[in-house]
């Protein structure tokens, strides 16, 4: 299916020199713009999450005149908001044996091995001055009662890395990433574009000149221009329909970056976090997430006969099968995800589900409420359990709780090379949204420091390299024929939406996709699986070009209008995944084929023949992507079938 | 079970509103809020009419996208509860309800359900930061935070900006919002320098786009984040304190 011969190997642009010097060494030499000329510079940044906001708010501090985009009605609103566990850095307070070059080595290895060293080290460099960073701005991190920061433990590590700020440090980190962007704001730096959609990248001569968009509220169509655009749009989990993700999180920002030629990168890498609250009923809307800090105190178990239906408080120690410990002792409940949500899914499978629908597994914290007492499990969960409760009518101090794996974060995304810098030049892709550093599975913690860390550290100090080239060039203007060729399709594609006049709601054929997505590129892959998705894929999209009803006008808030274009993006990112997952004949992290198994049932990588990233290009409407390779040389972390026992 | 909805329907701004009712039959006691309004939203877009306009994202309590009033209540019956983490449990079967947007001065209805709360973006950037730039920041555990100080400040910055407080209040104030961002800052070391400039133009911004407050407390109740009233008294005492203009000058209280 690939067509081999126009495959290109991808430079990643990667500094020279031993990976501990890689980063301050580029920094020396690359092109800087200087502070008197930045605001000779315009600069788009859509997306004002922590890595929207984070560069939006840095760039704008450093003197370029910025204009960030959001579809929420607040840049406050962002998806990182939800982020409850926390983020991980190398400060090593603990004095634990943790190092910059520890966090580099779990991050790899957690990744199995399919992300690249030299982004991996940068990440874990300045991991440490995101920490110092945020608390600076302001981020009421956990605190000792001596008033240092404390720490807890996180999934695929053993040292205690990740700090935390109660259950919500995603919200914490965004409100100081949002408070740095709106004191620009006021200092004029940067302008904000709120309930304002993306829906076009516009190129010129081969680069990245501007982009267009919608005005949610008045549907008026728009073009802005910029010497760089930057993408952090975040993840596109909810290909799946059912997913951790907020409900408005969609892939359409990158997709219609990857149709006008920016190279998508390992598209069915996905990841199934293992705690979230079972699906309940037909209707649910989205999958609500258990922090994965819950792994640290609760013990994972289901009864140790299929179908046991006893409730759980009546199932004694000797009936209970704690399997996780079981299988992975050196890390019991805290291996990474992609091995916790298998393993779920095992027992699920094998008859041990538990619940009212058999489908998910128990999560206990009565040893833990036995040894460190109510109100220290209170301290440190309090609001999970308050959440766990309000959904379920159940009382995880008493019961424990149910959980079981769901959609929750996307690996793949645009491919970028060492200055974040996609295919186009002049389109810059950061946090999810990007590739990332993450290679098949990311480990807990780290999502929200590789967006900082894009946001506030990398793509300020990358940039310059490629505006240098174009000090005292004028943006395109907005009536270039590109920007009106650009803008008329889309005025095109939203009447084609109103005027279908079909049957069947936007929502009617995101399910649809949903299921056959969770079902063949979900939490196992089969060749089998993968090629029928495809062709029910394609069934999908026939019938809601042919059969979709949105109702309304394209000149108000319409919300079904929305989703049918992200929906409509979604039908072919889906296709794009599962293209990626039947052509790679591996398993390796959240990818996994169950023709490539160990004898144990493990994921087993093909280091021969799969050490690469594939990275897609868009050739058309009727025409098969093609797969490109950017090779993966592991010179500090040596290859190693991961294992966690 | 079965609820009767009345629900606030409006085309834009510029247009008159009003409610209309539609049968929500069936619907799983199970259900949250927002999929029961799904459903009916469904079923409405295959009638051919269109689908009820209502902000949600997260779904989880935490972005502060949704919010209606439910028989009068912001977020409806249920306290410390945002809209999208309510459960049609909490109603009874044969129960109408009725579901309107936050009524307030300083907020436009968008269309049926959706508001326009672009001020509380005003009142942040008029001050409710820390002026660091990146790169500038010293090791995280230089500055030690007692940590009954970085509680408090926590429990007022766990605020999602839903707005509840406003739609509350009879004069349709910004208080609490704002004094939780106030003493969020003010209560940690690091907010110190701009203490009192930051008070003063909050406040002054506040005041600009929202009604007065008269310490009715309907806000604190109406909070899904329970955020108390005590950070009103706080910001009080300091925009008191800032008038005396040596506070502002050493930044700072002694
Ligand atoms: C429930 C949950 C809990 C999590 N917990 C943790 C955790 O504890 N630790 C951790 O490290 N990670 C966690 N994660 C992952 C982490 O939160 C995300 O990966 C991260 O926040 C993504 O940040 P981002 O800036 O890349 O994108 P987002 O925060 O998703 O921001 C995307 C932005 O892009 C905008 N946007 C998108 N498309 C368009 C468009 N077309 N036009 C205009 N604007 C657009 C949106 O409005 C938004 O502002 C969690 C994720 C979930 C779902
Ligand atoms: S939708 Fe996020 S708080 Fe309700």
């Amino acid at each position: 299916m690939t067509t081999e011969h126009n495959a290109r190997v991808l430079d990643a642009k990667i500094p020279d020199g031993p990976i501990q010097e890689k980063w301050d060494k580029y920094r020396f030499d690359t092109k800087l713009v200087n502070p008197s000329n930045r605001r000779k510079y315009d600069i788009i940044v859509v997306g004002t999450g922590l890595a929207g906001a984070g560069a939006a708010a840095t760039l704008g501090e450093q003197g370029y005149n910025v204009k960030a985009f959001t579809y929420n009605d607040s840049s406050r609103r962002a998806h990182s908001i939800g982020a409850q566990g926390g983020i991980n850095a190398a400060k090593n307070y603990p004095n634990d044996n943790d190092s910059i070059f520890r966090l580099f080595y779990d991050t790899v290895k957690g990744g199995d091995y399919r992300s690249r060293e030299a982004n991996v080290y940068r990440l874990a460099q300045v991991s440490n001055e995101i920490i110092d960073q945020t608390v600076a701005q302001g981020a009421p991190y956990a605190r000792e009662y001596g008033g240092l920061l404390d720490n807890r433990s996180f999934g695929g590590a053993q040292v205690s890395r990740t700090f935390y700020a109660r259950g919500q440090t995603g919200q914490q980190l965004l409100l100081t990433a949002y408070q740095a962007l709106a004191r620009q704001v006021a200092a004029g730096t940067v302008e904000l574009f709120t309930r304002t959609e993306m829906l076009d990248v516009v190129v010129k001569d081969g680069r990245a000149v501007g982009i267009v968009t919608r005005d949610l509220i008045t549907g008026e169509i728009g073009s802005h221009s910029a010497h760089a655009v930057v993408l952090a749009t975040g993840g596109y989990s909810n290909v799946y329909f059912l997913s951790t993700n907020a409900m408005n999180c969609n892939g359409t920002a990158i997709w219609r970056a990857y149709r006008k030629g920016a190279l998508f990168a390992s598209p069915s890498f996905t990841q199934i976090h293992p705690t979230c609250i079972p699906v309940g009923d037909e209707f649910q809307s989205k999958l609500v997430l258990m922090s994965e800090s819950l792994r640290n105190d609760g013990r994972i178990w289901v009864p140790k006969e299929a179908g046991d239906d006893r409730p759980p408080n009546d199932i004694p120690e000797e009936g209970r099968d704690y399997y996780l410990e079981r299988m992975y002792p050196a890390f019991g409940n805290l291996v990474p995800r992609d091995v916790a949500s298998r393993a779920a899914m095992r027992m699920v499978q094998s008859g041990h589900g538990v619940g009212p629908l058999k489908n998910g597994v128990y999560l206990d914290f009565a040893d833990a409420i036995g040894r460190l007492g109510r109100k220290t499990i209170e301290d440190r969960y309090g609001n999970l359990f308050e959440m766990y409760e309000r959904i379920t009518d159940e009382n995880p101090y008493e019961v424990p709780m149910r959980i079981y794996p769901a959609p929750h974060y996307t690996m793949g995304g645009l491919w970028v090379d060492y200055n974040l810098e996609t295919t186009i030049p002049g389109l810059f892709a950061a946090g999810e949204a990007n590739f990332s550093d993450h290679g098949a599975n990311r480990l807990g913690a780290s999502a929200l420091m590789q967006g900082l860390a894009d946001g506030y550290f990398v793509l300020p100090a990358t940039i310059s390299s490629y505006l240098a080239n174009w000090l005292n060039v004028p943006p395109v203007p907005t009536d270039d024929p590109e920007f009106v060729e650009a803008e008329q399709e889309l005025k095109d594609r939203i009447d084609k939406f109103l005027s279908i006049n079909g049957t069947h709601t936007v929502d009617y054929f995101h399910r649809k996709l949903g299921k056959v997505m969770i079902d063949e590129c979900g939490m196992s892959r089969s060749r089998e699986g993968l090629e029928k998705a495809l062709e029910q894929i394609a069934e999908i999209k026939r019938d809601f070009w042919s059969d979709l009803r949105v109702l309304g006008t394209a000149e108000s808030l319409n919300q079904s209008l929305e989703r049918a274009g992200r929906v409509a993006d979604f039908l072919e990112l889906g296709e794009l995944m599962v293209r990626d997952a039947l052509d790679r004949e591996e398993s390796c992290g959240g990818h996994f084929r169950v023709e490539h198994v160990t004898d144990e049932g493990e994921a087993k990588r093909d280091d021969e023949n799969f050490a690469f990233v594939s990275a897609w290009e868009w050739t058309g409407e009727d025409s098969p992507p093609i797969r490109h390779k950017e090779p993966l040389e592991f010179e500090y972390v040596p290859l190693s079938q991961r294992s966690y026992k | 079970m079965d609820v009767t909805l009345r629900v606030w329907r409006q085309p834009d701004s510029a247009s008159e509103g009003g409610f209309a009712t539609y049968e929500a039959k069936g619907v799983s006691e199970d259900a949250s809020f927002f999929e029961m309004l799904d459903m009916v939203n469904e079923r409405l877009n295959d009638s051919g009419e269109e689908p009820i306009a209502f902000d949600s994202d997260c779904r989880e309590g935490i972005c502060g996208t949704c919010g209606v009033m439910i028989d009068g209540h912001p977020h409806g019956p249920q306290r410390g509860t945002a809209t999208c983490q309510l459960h049609m449990r909490k109603f009874k079967d044969g129960d109408t309800i009725v579901i309107e947007p936050w009524r307030a001065e300083a907020f436009r209805v968008v269309r049926d359900l959706v508001v326009d709360r672009s001020p509380f973006d005003k009142i942040i950037q008029a001050g409710g930061y820390i002026s660091v730039n990146v790169g500038a920041a010293q090791d995280a555990n230089e500055t030690l935070i007692p940590r009954p100080a970085a509680e408090a400040s926590m429990d007022a910055a766990a605020c999602i900006g839903c707005a509840a407080c406003v739609a509350a209040c009879p004069n349709g104030a910004a208080n609490l919002f704002t004094a939780a961002k106030i003493a969020h800052l003010g209560l940690l070391p690091q907010g110190q320098p701009e203490r009192y400039l930051r008070t003063v133009a909050m406040v002054e911004t506040m005041e600009d786009y929202f009604g007065s407050c008269r310490n009715y407390g309907e806000c604190e109740t109406a909070c899904p984040k329970s955020i108390s009233i005590d950070v009103i008294a706080w910001m009080n005492r300091d925009y008191v304190a800032a008038q005396w203009k040596n506070f502002r000058k050493q930044g700072q209280q002694v």
